[in-house]
């Protein structure tokens, strides 16, 4: 992988911007389009980003390690099952909606017709979306790493040095 | 796999998959643009999303209310995918 100054200079400003899009997505999915799918994708995006423009160990060492991702969407899709299980227990079925309108978390109840709409309405539905957006940036993030741990990368001192001159006559059999 | 060892002549593979083809386009040649018309279940979507799921958005009610079980299910196979990438690029002790 070759990254140059623009590259990251680049990146380190991007990053934190992708990250809230992403976050944004998933927090108003029951809202706008998008949703947990999009923003999980979304936010995997910037950690690919972050292990373009920082260099793979650099980024395991001071990031975190991919241990931590699975972690994560272990932690996603077992949200999304007890979010599930827990319609069993207060409400009539497995998935059952039953925090709309109780008053509770996102339990606002919602203004019929066309509105602009209310963060805090639908439910179990904006938990269920933040559950698989966490997954979705897990397991993303998880096939990134592995991905990455794969390839031999250049070292920085390679990449900031000066640029070796091109249209060189180079001997035969010099580059295969 | 060269030609030598396939169980089929080239001849029979041609035709085979010819008439698969004209087998999959015949629907194809009588069907109408939105044919059954009226279907109700999209209207109903439609109508009743909102008072019945609180959300504001139809997709998002479908996707996580209606077919939450569907999603269960695609959260799963994303699951499986990540452990079948994380077995292929596992690191192996020499």
């Amino acid at each position: 992988m070759t990254s140059g100054l623009i590259v990251r200079t680049a990146g380190r400003l991007i990053v934190p911007l992708i990250f809230i899009f992403g976050f944004y997505l998933v927090a108003h999915g029951h809202l706008t389009p998008g949703g947990g799918f999009q923003g999980g994708a979304v936010i995997a995006t910037g950690v690919a980003l972050i292990l373009i423009c920082y260099y793979y160990k650099d980024s395991i060492e001071k990031f975190s390690p991919a241990k931590n991702f699975k972690l994560i969407e272990a932690a996603g899709l077992l949200l999304y099952i007890c979010t599930a299980l827990s319609g069993l227990v207060a409400g009539s079925g497995f998935l059952f909606n039953w925090l709309n309108a109780s008053g509770g978390l996102f339990g606002h109840a919602v203004t019929y017709g066309i509105n602009a709409g209310d963060l805090f309405t639908a439910g179990v539905i904006p938990v269920l979306n933040f559950a698989i957006g966490i997954e979705v940036f897990g397991a993303l993030s998880v096939v990134l790493l592995y991905m990455f741990a794969g390839l031999r990368e250049t070292t920085r001192a390679e990449d900031d040095a000066p640029a070796p001159v091109l249209l060189k006559k180079g001997k035969k059999g010099d580059r295969k | 796999m060269t030609d030598s060892t396939s169980i089929f002549p080239k001849k029979v593979v041609i035709v085979l998959v010819l008439l698969m083809t004209l087998i999959l386009l015949l629907p194809a040649a009588g069907l109408t643009f939105g044919d059954p018309a009226t279907t109700l279940t999209d209207q109903y979507y439609i109508d009743n999303s909102q008072v019945q799921t609180g959300a504001n958005n139809v997709v998002s009610a479908i996707v996580f209310d209606f077919r939450g079980f569907d999603t269960l299910g695609e959260a799963c196979v994303l699951f499986v995918a990540v452990l079948g990438v994380a077995m292929l690029f596992r690191r192996v002790r020499k």
